[in-house]
């Protein structure tokens, strides 16, 4: 049994989906010469992301049983707390599930003739013949399996402490699988929970850019004539591909 | 059978920096060019315009506008005893793989060499005597000068609208306390642009630099000061430091590209054609096999196309220069056991160190503000700027803040100790995004007997043909070097009062990584020299065994520079057309006799 009793989903959710309305004030616009229209923003008033909250989400590549994996995994790598929403609230769960829809998530884009030798060493580089939807598949199901054996419950249903802990355990290589590499695993979800942490929300994640503005990248302004020689905070919020502002 | 096309006079394998100088330089002879690139079209419309090109995951994360190694790759290994195997997934090095090539996407630090470093075996046996250098060294001599290569160099920094500042013009001292580099070599004119603005990251390493008695300068930057327009006609406007640079394609038109200032001319004029979607096989030769007869090409539909020509260019980049070489049959392979053959030898790359420097929150470097080219740097421990003897290690490096914009998925460095995950991650991440510098040991790399390219004997590409092998590690010499610089650049790192700083040098023993991007400055395998037991191409980077094939690229460098690659890419492109224009036209055939 684990320690702590399994968090409350929903109040979890709702808790969440309150952070997730960035509260953010717009310096004055005093850019002048050089700084393009998009610098010249008029104030606005705080506003709902104009995406669907995460939760609304179906997944299409991922079981019900990989989907709550999934969120449970993303809600720790980069969890919420007093900074902000964390990756589940970023929507880096549906980023995952929509990635999987992409060539990417074949190995469509690598080189994947054999043959194959798992066992090289790490300095040549990725050497499975795993692509990106297999690894989720059978590192899910590899993590649920453990945590079934151990605890009698699969990853999703642990509470957050325990969570992290079976997390640490896969990353420092403590837990073996047959069938997929703990590690390749482990690395393939903390790189995809930052991509969709911080990827244009055009992708599905970083919603309502509440990953930008944590650590306070502008997006896709793209212009910063004015502003290269300063030593000072960058006065605007972020903007998105499509217009949106945080 | 293959479908033959109407012969042409030169034929142009790639089109990135190398084959657009080369196809305009030979169309101004005359000339009927066709030039085959085996990616598609791409220009700063559609692949670059904004907002669209400002995706950091589309671009750099999952790697739009690079090679694509599903199709074609090369296989790594550490050592001739080892199995090599394939670079499955894009990690080193970036190369490009449409028109424009690497060019497209570069970043735009535009250097001309350290004029020693052509000389590098002569200059080093002068010095320190023959014993100093390794015994399986391979550094040699380009058989060319800087004082041959200046009016390219210059011609090349117009045609790029390069940004910077020049210390001596025609001998005469103009860049003191302006930014211009005092150990430059001298240049006929200044640079086309004034330097650009520099960061908060530059100064403060420009200050801590000058602190500790260096020479800071101004990068040479292929990123626009201001509007201009090159000799082709071609316009650009000023950079803004839009941060996504490296990588990308310039939506402002401010970055250099054959794209931006050579394609517009090219289509222009009639005795031009660019074919996309091209992919070359291989140089077909004739029976006595020291000619060539023009290349055989696989169409965008999967059809084999000859195109016959008079001369064939490969322009290839590095490694495919290389690679077709060998799949052709022009020059001989090298067998690093008997240290004989040419094809192959002197395979080099960049050793570079890098130091982060983290700071408190009202120092605000803002990383996500960058260009590709710029920067501020010294100069003191390059080339041979400083004594050698006493630290036993041939090669110098540069060392700069060249900030081209920090993206936030590959994400700014969080300090040493700092988790991969969970909430101190995050809260590092928030801390340190807008207030680090980030700093580059860009080491020279020299060559030896045992890192070296072939043909691998098991991968193949999607069309059948083996892929090409790179036998490579760090040995002692780059250790050694590396570790010294790196010391240098943790002291400037310390001397700017960070909270604290991340040093990622190399310790003995470490093995080249392939999935750790280095540079995409590899060098060598089809070197130019003044012996055509030792080299591939003679001085003018004409094959010596198949007179009517020249190989421009980086692959003509006998061993690694300290600065990045381009500007002598480019000098050396149009020194070598000057040669075929000048004298091979009028009398094809060797233009040095073996
Ligand atoms: C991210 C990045 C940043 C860089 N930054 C800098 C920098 O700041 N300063 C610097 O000096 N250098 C830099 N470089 C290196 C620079 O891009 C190269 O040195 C330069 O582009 C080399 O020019 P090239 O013409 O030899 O090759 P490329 O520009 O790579 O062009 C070669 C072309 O040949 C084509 N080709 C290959 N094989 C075939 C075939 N079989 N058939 C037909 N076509 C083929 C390729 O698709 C490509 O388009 C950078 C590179 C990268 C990737
Ligand atoms: S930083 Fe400057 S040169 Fe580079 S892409 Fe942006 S605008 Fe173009």
């Amino acid at each position: 049994m684990p320690e702590h009793a399994p968090d409350n989903p929903r109040r979890d959710f709702l808790r969440k989906t309150l952070t997730l309305i960035p509260v953010v004030t717009v310096a004055s616009t005093g850019l002048g010469v050089g700084a393009s229209q998009l610098l010249a923003a008029p104030q606005h008033e705080p506003k709902v992301p104009a995406t669907p909250p995460a939760g609304n989400y179906q997944p299409t590549f991922f079981t019900a049983e990989e989907w709550a994996f999934v969120q449970a995994a993303v809600s720790r790598i980069i969890p919420a707390d007093e900074l902000g929403p964390g990756a589940l609230e970023a929507g880096a769960a549906e980023f995952i599930d929509r990635q999987m829809n992409t060539p990417y998530a074949t190995g469509a884009q690598w080189y994947m003739q054999g043959p194959f030798k798992a066992d090289a060493a790490p300095e040549l580089g990725y050497q499975l013949q795993l692509s990106p939807q297999q690894i989720y598949r059978l590192g899910i199901a590899a993590v649920d399996g453990w945590c079934k054996a151990n605890s009698g419950q699969v990853f999703a249903a642990q509470d957050s402490a325990t969570r992290d802990h079976v997390l640490s355990k896969i990353e420092a290589g403590e837990l073996a699988f047959d069938t997929v590499p703990a590690k390749v695993f482990f690395s393939l979800l903390v790189q995809n929970t930052r991509e969709g942490f911080f990827c244009d929300p055009i992708h599905g994640g970083n919603k309502g850019m509440v990953g930008w503005t944590q650590i306070g990248f502008p997006g896709a302004r793209a212009d910063f004539m004015d502003w290269v020689e300063r030593n000072e905070p960058y006065p605007f919020p972020a903007v998105s591909i499509r217009g949106e502002r945080a | 059978m293959a479908t033959v096309m109407k012969k042409v006079d030169a034929v142009i394998v790639g089109f990135g920096w190398a084959g657009a100088i080369m196809a305009k330089e030979l169309t101004e002879a005359g000339l009927q060019v066709v030039a085959l690139e085996r990616g598609p079209m791409q220009d700063t419309y559609p692949e670059g315009s904004y907002p669209q090109v400002i995706d950091e995951l589309t671009y750099s994360v999952r790697k739009k506008l690079f090679v694509d190694v599903s199709k074609e790759t090369v296989t790594i290994r550490h050592s001739m005893n080892d199995v090599a195997l394939p670079n499955r997934q894009l990690g080193a090095f970036l190369p490009g793989k449409g028109v424009g090539g690497a060019g497209l996407h570069w970043s735009g630090v535009h250097f001309r060499v350290d004029p020693m470093e052509l000389r590098m075996r002569s200059h080093y046996e002068e010095r320190y005597g023959r014993k100093f250098i390794p015994e399986d060294m391979t550094i040699q001599d380009f058989g060319v000068s800087y004082e041959e290569l200046e009016p390219h160099f210059d011609f090349a920094e117009k045609v790029f609208g390069t940004s910077g500042q020049a210390w001596t013009v025609n001998g005469q001292v103009v860049g003191e306390g302006k930014g211009g580099n005092p150990y430059a070599p001298d240049r006929s004119s200044p640079f086309p642009l004034p330097s650009q603005k520099n960061v908060v990251s530059a100064r403060l390493f420009e200050k801590a630099a000058a602190s500790l008695g260096y020479k800071p300068y101004n990068l040479p930057s292929a990123n626009t000061s201001g509007p201009y327009t090159n000799p082709y006609g071609a316009q650009m406007g000023p950079c803004n430091f839009c941060g996504f640079c490296s990588g990308y394609v310039c939506y402002m038109y401010s970055k250099a590209s054959p794209n931006v200032n050579i394609l517009p001319a090219l289509r222009q004029v009639p005795n031009f054609e660019l074919r996309p979607n091209a992919h070359v096989l291989r140089v077909n030769l004739d029976d006595s096999k020291r000619k060539a007869t023009g290349v055989t090409y696989i169409d965008a539909q999967g059809r084999e196309v000859e195109q016959p020509a008079d001369l064939v260019i490969l322009a290839a980049f590095q490694f495919n220069n290389v690679r077709l070489m060998l799949l052709s049959g022009i020059g001989k392979p090298y067998d690093p056991i008997k240290n004989e053959g040419v094809v192959g030898r002197n395979f080099a790359y960049q050793n570079m160190g890098t130091v982060k420097a983290f700071f408190d929150k009202d120092t605000y470097t803002n990383n996500f503000i960058g260009a590709g080219g710029n920067g501020i740097a010294i100069d003191d421990f390059n080339a041979d700027n400083f004594d050698h003897g006493p630290h036993g290690f041939v090669g110098g490096s540069p060392m700069w803040v060249n900030q081209a914009g920090t993206r936030p998925i590959a994400g700014g460095a969080t300090p040493p100790g700092t988790p991969a995950w969970g909430s101190a991650w995050k809260k590092a991440t928030a801390d340190y995004y807008t207030h680090q510098v980030s700093m580059d040991a860009h080491g020279a790399h020299q060559s030896y007997r045992g890192n070296y390219l072939d043909l691998d004997p098991t991968y193949r590409d999607a069309y059948g043909q083996p892929l090409l092998r790179m036998t490579f590690d760090w040995q002692e010499n780059d250790i050694r070097m590396n570790q010294f610089m790196v010391d240098k650049l943790s002291k400037i790192a310390q001397a700017m009062n960070p909270k604290t700083i991340a040093v990622l040098g190399k310790k003995v023993k470490d093995h080249f990584n392939t999935a750790s991007y280095q540079t995409t400055h590899l060098n060598g395998g089809a070197i130019m020299g003044t012996d055509p037991k030792t080299s591939a191409l003679n001085r003018y980077l004409q094959s010596w065994d198949v007179h009517n094939v020249f190989v421009p690229g980086a692959s003509a460098f006998p061993q690694g520079l300290g600065y990045n690659p381009t500007g002598l890419v480019a000098a050396l492109t149009y020194w070598s057309a000057r040669a075929i224009r000048e004298q091979y036209l009028k009398n094809p055939g060797p233009l040095v006799q073996a």
